[in-house]
């Protein structure tokens, strides 16, 4: 059956360059929460505010969620004993299950004595004995402190690309999904389309602080208005060998750049680490080219379920299913054809 | 009530902050007397096994009633060049007269909602600027457009004719009636696809309740999409020329009641649910009501020309009540975390249930 989904292989060849697809590893076990991405991030690509600043009222997360303005959000999650313990469990339980066999598992190397250049232990948390008294978990007994930056998965089978109408959204030399500010006319309908709520219609926005606003001197128009607005994986860095914004200013590693293979690869040794220490809630998401989107331009470690991040658990890019869609759209034309025509037999002028 | 340990170290005088539980979500508090020397716990309640603060996860589209409405229309249209086909081929003219003008005034409506509800309107016509069978919105552009030039050419016949051929088309008047059948031919064949494909149209997303509704959608469609366009001709039409649009309107009506059931019987439990609560499941029990009244009518009351303009009157309001419930149970849908959680939670489990492990998202190693 004819199925609808890009590939980033195929378009990638399309251009006819010597390209890799590029990627991000965000480890969430080593964010410290500084919000320096999320600042890069508006700076380098001029996004404007969202709304008034406001507390939230949920940790340090003051930013809410991404949005047609935020591109990179820090997401913080306070947990006690007995959320530490599930996690834990959750994540042992994925061992055996999960990833196809790239090659069997048991000739994989293990990976203790490799120089990650990554620090020794993984979850964040606040150190409050010392660490002799507790080696292999320096959480506290009671609570710990997850942290965590999303960014657009650049996804392998992307939604928000597929459904695009205009052809605004598409597809990089270096397998990143960017849409273009001067094509899309705003119908949305990639907002519906990405199972990760990434992507969004710039409707509203400031770019001036208060006192600026009320003097027409300062103001300004916000840049492509009512044009959908996502990460660019910092497209314009990128074609001048740079590295994104916010993975060049991250402070501790914990959001990483470069070709994607290398990323995952970053990945799957850095979680087999974490387990052999017996950090078992540590979990990669977005690795598997099996999953629903077949795998994610931005792979990342996480300390608990998806959705404790507000990633959902199974996320499915809707293409797959359009053949099958399709089909009915067929089968319902027909029928409604068929009906009308029943409706015209026998009926004759008097 | 401490968190942590630390909090054990923390000066005494200070009265901490009382802890309010079951804060209803969503409400903000209001900052301004946190000193940064204060590390307190910022957060309520420590319970976040389900979500990230009961935020949503998957977005709604800018989407509203204007994308209602088209859906609407754009049913009205294609079930209205149908009619007009039928009439025309058993020399029914009022009727065919009244479903020609119909197909094209519904679909300038719809497409003015269409337009109106991007956010860069100017733009509208890079919808065409690709041929991109993955979008279903791409292909229900190419559809409304060639759909709009079959009924725009016999709309225009129509008018001409009834203006005494007023309108200035000159020489091309001979070029536009020789279109005339095959004009009302391609507005009939792509009249059938414009009411079903935005089916897909709303499938085709990551909205919980409408990728649910995947199978049925369509189908739900052009049942409405029938019953609304044969609603128009009972109310435009005298009654000795409306028996098609009748039996297309029962037809209609007798679908729609069971796709309608259908389609939330086919969903998972938690994605029905927002059709089932709230203004959504009120617009359904409109329309359930009216379905049944309007159909009945149309199927019974044949002579009286008042029972007929009351019985299309119903069938037109219950499609639209229908499209716009279903519009705001999928925006509704979104909202809350659990629709998007709890069914991919499951699938995950039945697939691993099945001995299907290698494709989860989550993986270790
Ligand atoms: S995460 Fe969403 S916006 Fe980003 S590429 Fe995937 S589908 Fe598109
Ligand atoms: S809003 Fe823009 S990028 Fe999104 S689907 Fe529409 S045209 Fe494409
Ligand atoms: S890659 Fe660039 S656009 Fe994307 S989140 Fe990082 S800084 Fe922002």
């Amino acid at each position: 059956m004819v199925d609808f989904l890009e590939r980033p292989g195929e378009l990638m060849e399309a251009y006819g360059q010597d390209t890799e697809r590029k990627g991000f590893f965000t480890d969430t076990s080593i964010c410290i929460g500084c919000k320096a991405c999320e600042v890069a991030c508006k700076e380098w690509n001029q996004n404007p505010m969202k709304g008034d600043l406001e507390i939230l009222g949920s940790s340090y997360d003051n930013t809410g969620s991404l949005g047609a303005n935020t591109w990179r959000h820090v997401a913080f999650i306070e947990q006690g004993q007995e959320q530490i313990d599930k996690a834990r469990e959750s994540g042992a339980r994925l061992v055996g299950l999960g990833m196809p066999a790239f090659g069997a598992p048991e000739t994989r190397e293990p990976n203790t004595t490799e120089d990650l250049g990554m620090p020794e232990f993984g979850s964040p948390g606040v150190r409050i004995k010392n660490k002799v008294d507790n080696p292999p978990n320096p959480d506290t007994p009671e609570f710990r402190w997850l942290m965590s930056s999303d960014v657009c998965k650049h996804c392998t089978y992307a939604g928000c690309l597929d459904v695009c109408p205009t052809g605004a959204l598409y597809r990089t030399e270096y397998g990143t999904v960017v849409v273009q500010d001067d094509i899309c006319n705003g119908c949305g309908t990639c907002v519906a389309g990405c199972p990760f709520g990434v992507i969004e219609r710039r409707d509203t926005g400031t770019i001036h602080t208060k006192p600026d606003r009320v003097d027409s001197r300062y103001s300004m128009d916000v840049k492509h208005k009512g044009t959908a607005k996502k990460c660019t994986f910092c497209f314009d860095r990128m074609v001048d060998g740079q590295t994104p914004a916010c993975a060049q200013t991250c402070p501790t590693q914990s959001i990483q750049y470069g070709g994607r293979e290398e990323m995952v690869d970053n990945a799957k040794k850095r979680v087999t680490a974490m387990h052999e220490k017996g950090l078992t809630e540590a979990r990669l998401y977005g690795a598997n080219p099996n999953d629903g989107v077949g795998g994610i331009g931005s792979v990342f470690l996480l300390l608990d379920e998806p959705e404790v991040y507000g990633l959902p658990p199974d996320p499915q890019v809707p293409t797959k299913d359009l053949p099958k869609m399709y089909k009915k759209v067929g089968i319902a034309a027909a029928g409604m054809l068929a009906a009308a025509a029943t409706a015209f037999l026998g009926a004759r002028k008097k | 009530m401490t968190l942590s340990e630390f909090d054990a170290y923390r000066p005494e005088n200070e009265p901490r902050r009382k802890r309010r539980r079951n804060r209803p979500p969503g409400k903000r508090r209001g900052g301004g007397n946190g000193d940064g020397a204060r590390e307190m716990p910022m957060v309520e309640d420590v319970e976040f096994a389900d979500s990230y603060y009961g935020r949503p996860i998957v977005k709604a589209p800018p989407w509203d009633d204007k994308i209602s409405a088209y859906l609407f229309l754009g049913g009205v249209a294609g079930g209205s060049a149908m009619l007009a086909v039928g009439a025309d081929r058993i020399g029914f003219d009022k009727l065919r007269r009244n479903t020609r003008l119909t197909a094209l005034g519904a679909t300038i409506g719809g497409t003015v909602f269409l337009i109106l509800d991007l956010g860069r309107p100017e733009r509208f016509h890079h919808m065409l600027r690709t041929f991109k069978p993955a979008s279903p919105m791409n292909m229900g552009t190419w559809i409304l457009s060639s759909f709009g030039m079959g009924a725009g050419v016999v709309a225009a016949i129509e008018v001409d004719q009834l203006t005494g051929q007023k309108i200035p088309l000159g020489v091309l008047r001979k070029v536009v009636y020789a279109f005339e059948k095959p004009a009302a031919l391609l507005a009939a064949v792509m009249g059938a696809p414009l009411a079903s494909y935005t089916g897909a149209l709303l499938a085709d997303t990551s909205v919980p309740t409408w990728n649910g509704g995947k199978d049925n959608l369509s189908y739900l469609f052009v049942s409405s999409a029938a019953m609304a366009s044969s609603g128009f001709a009972l109310i435009t039409t005298p009654t000795s020329q409306t028996r098609p649009a009748r039996t297309f309107a029962t037809l209609g009506a007798v679908a729609e009641l069971f796709f309608s059931e259908k389609l939330t019987a086919d969903m998972h439990p938690v994605e029905a649910e927002p059709l089932q609560t709230g203004r959504p499941a009120r617009k359904l029990r409109w329309a359930q009501a009216l379905t049944i009244a309007g159909g009945v009518g149309a199927a019974l009351l044949s002579r009286n020309r008042i029972a007929a303009i009351a019985s299309g009157t119903a069938l037109a309001t219950a499609s639209m009540l229908t499209r716009s419930a279903i519009m705001e149970a999928g925006i509704n849908s979104t909202k809350d975390p659990r629709h998007v959680v709890e069914p991919q939670r499951d699938r995950l489990a039945a697939r691993r249930a099945k001995g299907i492990v290698d494709d989860s998202i989550t993986t270790v190693g």
